[in-house]
C-alpha cells in the first residue's frame, strides 16, 4: 500500500484542476482512499489524512467521517497528532456533534499533561467550543490551571473560564478565589485575559460587580504605567504601548464606574489625562481615544469631561479617516438624547456628512440629522434632507421620505411650509416612500383646511406633469375627489389659481384610471375621486358613463366599486350627497416614526386605523349603514380594504377588553423626552391654525379630584376649546404622597359610546415622590351630544419594584363641564 | 452597554474568515456553535457584501445585529463579525496584529502561504486568540511559542515540506 499522498502535493494537485467537476472528481478519488485508510485504522498516516480532509473541508467539501478520526488523534501520544487531531475537533466537532461529549476525557488529561503546549491546546480547544456539559466536568481543571504561576498557560485558562462562565453562569463563583491577584501579574498576556475575565464576571453579576468596584484604583494605576511608561519594544504599536490592554481596561472601568459616583471619580484624572495625551496620527490611537470616550459617557463623569468626550466625537468627524468619521457618527447617535446641546454644536458637520461618498457614513449621518431636528433648525435642517433626498441611492429614499415626513409633522414652522415639504417628498422620491404615508397624508391634508385649495392645484399641477409615481397619484386623487369644486371655481389665496375646467379634471382622472402605469390600487382612488366629483362637479353623465363602463371591469375592486357607485346613483340617489360630502376633520393620537410603519404591498396598515375613532358620519337611515359597510366603511381608509378592519394591536386593544361596551382611546406611549408635548401640532378642529390649545376659556369650571388612593391623587382641571362648545378639554395632573416614585405611569381613559375622546402625550411617566412634581396630560372629549360626562379610568404604575394597577369610575365631573 | 445574564455577549467576536478576492474561503474560525448550512450561508452572505465594496470604503458594515469589520490585505481580506458593544477601531488593529503576526512566521507572507499552509495559519491564530478574545499581546511572546511548538513535532520534515508553488 503506497503511503497516501501528502498534504501540499494534494493542495498543489487540485489546484491544477481548471473546472469545478474536475475538482469535485480529484476530491471524490482522495476521500475514498482517506476512507480505506481510516478503515484500516493506519495509525502513522491519520495525521496526514485528516489534514488533507480539513483542507478539502475548507473548499467546502463534506467531512463528518472524519470526526472519530480527530478523537483518535486527540487521543494520540504524538504532538503532532494532537496538534491537527485538536485543530480538526475545532472545525468539525462542534458541541452540536454527538460525538463531542468524547472528548472530555482527552481534554482532561490533556489540561494535565507534562507539556505546556499539550496542555495549551486542550485549553484552547476548550475555550473555543466546548459545550455546556464538559465545561460543567472540566471547570475545576480550568480553574487550577488559573492559579498556576506559569504565564502561558495562565492566560489560556483566563479566557477558558470565561468560556465556561459563558456557557455555564452559575459556575463563575467558583472562579473568584483565583482573581485574588490577578491583576498583580506582569506578564500582558495575563494581564489582558484576567481584564476580560473581570469583565465577564462584572457584567453576568451585580454581587461580583460590587466586589469589584476595589480594584478601580489598581485598574488606574496599570493604565497609568502603560501610558507614562517609555517605549517598550515588545507591546508597542506605533509609539503607543499595548493599545488592546488599555482599550480592555478602559472597558472595565466603564462598567466599574457605571452608576457608581466613587468609582467614577476615581477614574476621571485618568480618563482626562488619557483623553488628552493619546497620539491621534494613527489609528490606534484613534481607537484608545474611541473607547474613552464611551467610557466617559457611560459613567458618572462630570460635565467638563463630558463636553471634552464630544469635542474629541466633534474632532473625529473632521478626520480623514472614514473609518474614524463613521465611528463618531456612531457614537454621537448614541449620545444625542443625553446630551443634545453639545451634539447640536456639531450639527454643520453632521450635515457636512451627508454628502460623503461612503454609504455607511452617509447612512449614520442621515440618522443623526434626523436626531438633531428640532424646531429651530426645521428649515434649514429640511433643506438639506431635501437635498440629499433628491441625490441619494435608492436603498437611503424610503428611510430618508419617512424621516422628512415625521419630522415636518412634529416641527413645520407653517402649513403651507408643510404641504410643500410634502409635495416636495412626493415629487422627488415618490415612488420610494412607503405605502402608509399615503394615508398619513392624506390625514394631514384634511386638517389643513385653510390649504385645501393650494394643495389641491400643487397636487394637480403635479399630475399633469408626471403620474408614475402612485404614492404621489394616490393623494392626488383622493385631493381632486375632495377639493375638486375648490380646483375649478379658482380660489387659491396662496399662488396664482390656475384655470382648470371640469371636463380636464376628470380627463385626467379617467386617465389615470386607463393608464399602464397606475396600480390597482390607484385606479380604486381614481374612480372614487370621480365618484366624489358627482356631488361637487355638474358633470354627472359623464361621471355615471365612467362608473358604468367599470361596472364590468376585469379588475374586481374596481368592478365591485363601479358596481356600487352605480347602485347609488340608480337606488340611492337621495342618498348621494349625503355619503360623498366632505370629509370631516381625522383624529389620530399618536405620531408615527418609520420604525413602526408597517410595509404592506399595496395594502395599507394605516395608524388612523388603530384609534378607530373616526367621527362618526350622520347616519339618515339603517340601510346607509349597510352601504357603508359595502364600502369598507370610512373613505379616509383606502379603500383597497373590502373587509372593515379589526383591530387588535395598540393599547386601546387591552383595554377594550377590561372596559366592555365603553368606546375607548388607549394611553399613547410617552414620546421621548425631547419633544415637549405642548409645543407639538395640536389637534386642529375647525381649522384654527396653530393656535394654542388652550386659549379662550370660556367660562371657569371648577376642577375636581377624579381618584385618590394609595397617595396617588390624579385632579381633573377644565378648560372649553374656543369655539367648539362641545369640545372640553380635561387636563389630568396625578400627585404622588407616597416616599417612593411611581414609574411607567400611564393613565388611560374610556368613555361612553356618544362621546370622542383624545388623549394627548403625558408629561413624563415618573410621578416624583413626596409630591414634588406632578405629570400632566391633556384630554380632549367631544361630546356632541351633550350627555352627561362619565369615564373609567385605567392606572398601571410600577411603586417600589411591584407593578399596581387600578381601574375607577368617574362620574363626579361637574355639570358645567359637559353642559 | 452590558451582556445580560442568559448568555448574551455583548463583547465578543462572532467569527473571522479569510477569504480570496475570487470569493475562494482560505481561513474560518467559528466562535459560536452553528450548523454548516449556516455557516455557508453566512460566509456567502459576508463575502457578497464585503466583495463588492468600493477601495475607499470605509472598513466597517453593518449586517443583520451585527458589524462587520474587515481589510484587505493584497489578495486576502480579512473579515470578522462583532457584537454591537465591541470598537471596531481596535478590532481593526487585531486584524492587522494577525497579519503581522503572520508575516512574522512565514516572512513576507503572501496568499500562498496560507492556502499551502492553513494549519499553521490556525495555529497562529490560536496563540492569539482564544474564545473571540485576544490572549497576548506580544508578538515576541507568540513568535517564541509557535517556534517551541513547532520543535515539538515529531515529523518535521512533512511539517516544513514546502512543494514549489
Amino acid at each position: 500500500m503506497p503511503a497516501p499522498i501528502r498534504l501540499r502535493e494534494l493542495i498543489r494537485t487540485i489546484r491544477t484542476a481548471r473546472t469545478q467537476a474536475e475538482e469535485r472528481e480529484m476530491i471524490q478519488k482522495e476521500c475514498a482512499a482517506i476512507r480505506s485508510s481510516f478503515r484500516e485504522e493506519d495509525n502513522t498516516y491519520r495525521c496526514r489524512n485528516v489534514a488533507k480532509l480539513l483542507y478539502m473541508h475548507m473548499l467546502g467539501y463534506p467531512a463528518h467521517f472524519g470526526q472519530l478520526e480527530c478523537l483518535k488523534l486527540i487521543a494520540s501520544q504524538k504532538f503532532t497528532d494532537k496538534r491537527i487531531g485538536y485543530l480538526g475537533a475545532m472545525l468539525l466537532l462542534d458541541e452540536r456533534q454527538d460525538v463531542h461529549l468524547l472528548m472530555t476525557n482527552c481534554i482532561k488529561n490533556d489540561l494535565n499533561h507534562s507539556t505546556q503546549y499539550v496542555q495549551g491546546l486542550a485549553l484552547c480547544t476548550l475555550g473555543c467550543m466546548g459545550s455546556s456539559e464538559m465545561c460543567r466536568d472540566l471547570a475545576g481543571e480550568v480553574e487550577k490551571l488559573l492559579k498556576t504561576s506559569n504565564s502561558y498557560l495562565r492566560k489560556k485558562a483566563a479566557l477558558c473560564a470565561v468560556h465556561v462562565i459563558r456557557k455555564v453562569p452559575e459556575l463563575m463563583e467558583m472562579f473568584l478565589p483565583a482573581t485574588k491577584n490577578l491583576l498583580s501579574e506582569k506578564n500582558h498576556g495575563v494581564l489582558h485575559t484576567s481584564v476580560v475575565l473581570l469583565t465577564e464576571m462584572c457584567e453576568r453579576s451585580p454581587d461580583m460587580l460590587s466586589h469589584f468596584r476595589k480594584l478601580v484604583p489598581q485598574l488606574v494605576r496599570i493604565l497609568k504605567n502603560l501610558i507614562m511608561s517609555g517605549y517598550s519594544p515588545e507591546h508597542d504599536v506605533s509609539g503607543i504601548s499595548d493599545p488592546f490592554l488599555q482599550v480592555r481596561i478602559l472597558r472595565l472601568l466603564r462598567i466599574l464606574g457605571k452608576g457608581d459616583d466613587d468609582s467614577s471619580e476615581a477614574m476621571n484624572d485618568i480618563l482626562a489625562q488619557v483623553a488628552t495625551n493619546t497620539e491621534t496620527s494613527k489609528n490606534v490611537g484613534n481607537a484608545i481615544l474611541y473607547e474613552t470616550v464611551l467610557t466617559i459617557m457611560d459613567i458618572k463623569s462630570e460635565s467638563g469631561l463630558r463636553v471634552l468626550a464630544i469635542n474629541i466625537l466633534g474632532r473625529f468627524l473632521l478626520n480623514n479617516d472614514k473609518n474614524i468619521r463613521y465611528v463618531a457618527l456612531t457614537s454621537l447617535l448614541k449620545t444625542v438624547q443625553t446630551d443634545h446641546n453639545a451634539v447640536q454644536r456639531h450639527r454643520s458637520t453632521i450635515v457636512d456628512c451627508l454628502k460623503d461618498l461612503d454609504v455607511s457614513i452617509k447612512r449614520r449621518a442621515m440618522e443623526l440629522s434626523f436626531a438633531l431636528v428640532n424646531g429651530n433648525n426645521i428649515r434649514g435642517m429640511m433643506k438639506e434632507l431635501l437635498y440629499f433626498l433628491d441625490s441619494c441611492d435608492p436603498d437611503f429614499k424610503a428611510d430618508c421620505a419617512s424621516g422628512i415626513f415625521l419630522a415636518a409633522e412634529k416641527y413645520a414652522p407653517s402649513k403651507r411650509w408643510h404641504i410643500d415639504t410634502i409635495m416636495r417628498v412626493l415629487t422627488t422620491a415618490g415612488s420610494y416612500v412607503r405605502d402608509d404615508s399615503v394615508p398619513n397624508l392624506i390625514q394631514l391634508i384634511t386638517n389643513s383646511v385653510e390649504m385645501h385649495a393650494y394643495t389641491v392645484q400643487r397636487l394637480y399641477k403635479a399630475l399633469l406633469d408626471d403620474i408614475s409615481q402612485q404614492p404621489l397619484v394616490q393623494v392626488a386623487s383622493w385631493c381632486i375627489g375632495e377639493y375638486g369644486d375648490l380646483l375649478v371655481s379658482g380660489q387659491c389665496e396662496e399662488e396664482e389659481p390656475i384655470q382648470v375646467s371640469e371636463d380636464e379634471v376628470l380627463d385626467v382622472l379617467e386617465g389615470l384610471l386607463v393608464s399602464n402605469l397606475s396600480t390597482p390600487v390607484t385606479r380604486g382612488y381614481s374612480l372614487t375621486a370621480i365618484m366624489k366629483l358627482s356631488t361637487r362637479f355638474s358633470s354627472l353623465n359623464r361621471i355615471k358613463k365612467v362608473v358604468s363602463i367599470y361596472g364590468s371591469s376585469i379588475d374586481v375592486e374596481l368592478q365591485q366599486r363601479a358596481v356600487e357607485y352605480n347602485a347609488l346613483f340608480k337606488k340611492y340617489d337621495h342618498m348621494r350627497p349625503a355619503l360623498l360630502e366632505r370629509m370631516p376633520i381625522m383624529e389620530k393620537t399618536a405620531t408615527n416614526g418609520p420604525s413602526e410603519t408597517v410595509q404592506t404591498n399595496g395594502e395599507t396598515d394605516s395608524t388612523i386605523l388603530d384609534t378607530k375613532h373616526l367621527p362618526s358620519i350622520s347616519q339618515p337611515a339603517s340601510q346607509a349603514n349597510d352601504l357603508l359597510d359595502l364600502l369598507g366603511g370610512n373613505d379616509v381608509v383606502p379603500i383597497i380594504q373590502t373587509t372593515v378592519p379589526t383591530k387588535p394591536a395598540s393599547a386601546g386593544g387591552e383595554l377594550l377588553d377590561l372596559l366592555g361596551d365603553l368606546s375607548l382611546t388607549g394611553g399613547p406611549t410617552p414620546t421621548p423626552a425631547s419633544s415637549v408635548p405642548m409645543s407639538q401640532p395640536p389637534f386642529l378642529l375647525d381649522g384654527l391654525t396653530s393656535q394654542p390649545l388652550f386659549n379662550d376659556i370660556a367660562a371657569v369650571i371648577p376642577p375636581m379630584t377624579a381618584y385618590n388612593k394609595n397617595g396617588l391623587i390624579i385632579e381633573f382641571t377644565f378648560e372649553r376649546s374656543n369655539p367648539n362648545p362641545n369640545i372640553a378639554v380635561i387636563t389630568i395632573h396625578a400627585t404622588n404622597s407616597t416616599e417612593a416614585d411611581m414609574t411607567e405611569f400611564v393613565f388611560q381613559a374610556a368613555v361612553p359610546k356618544t362621546f370622542q375622546l383624545q388623549l394627548l402625550s403625558p408629561s413624563s411617566n415618573v410621578v416624583p415622590a413626596f409630591n414634588q412634581g406632578s405629570v400632566t396630560q391633556v384630554i380632549r372629549v367631544l361630546n356632541p351630544q351633550k350627555q352627561q360626562l362619565r369615564m373609567r379610568i385605567k392606572l398601571t404604575y410600577t411603586h417600589k419594584g411591584s407593578p399596581v394597577q387600578d381601574l375607577a369610575e368617574v362620574n363626579n365631573f361637574p355639570p358645567q363641564s359637559w353642559q | 452597554m452590558r451582556g445580560g445574564a442568559g448568555g448574551i455577549q455583548l463583547f465578543s467576536m462572532r467569527f473571522l474568515l479569510l477569504f480570496s478576492r475570487q470569493g475562494k474561503l482560505r481561513l474560518q474560525k467559528w466562535f459560536t456553535a452553528l450548523s454548516d448550512r449556516d455557516k455557508k450561508k453566512i460566509i456567502r452572505d459576508v463575502m457578497q457584501m464585503v466583495l463588492v465594496r468600493p477601495p475607499k470604503s470605509c472598513n466597517f458594515l453593518q449586517w443583520r445585529d451585527l458589524k462587520i469589520v474587515y481589510r484587505r490585505y493584497a489578495s486576502l481580506y480579512f473579515c470578522c463579525g462583532l457584537e454591537q458593544g465591541d470598537n471596531e477601531l481596535i478590532t481593526l488593529e487585531l486584524l492587522h496584529r494577525y497579519v503581522e503576526l503572520l508575516d512574522q512566521y512565514f516572512g513576507n507572507v503572501c496568499e500562498l502561504d496560507i492556502i499551502f499552509n492553513f494549519e499553521k495559519a490556525y495555529f497562529i491564530l490560536d496563540e492569539f486568540i482564544i474564545g473571540g478574545e485576544v490572549q497576548e499581546t506580544s508578538k515576541a511572546s507568540v513568535a517564541k511559542s509557535m517556534e517551541e511548538a513547532d520543535s515539538l513535532q515529531e515529523t518535521m520534515e512533512e511539517y516544513l515540506n514546502k512543494p514549489t508553488y
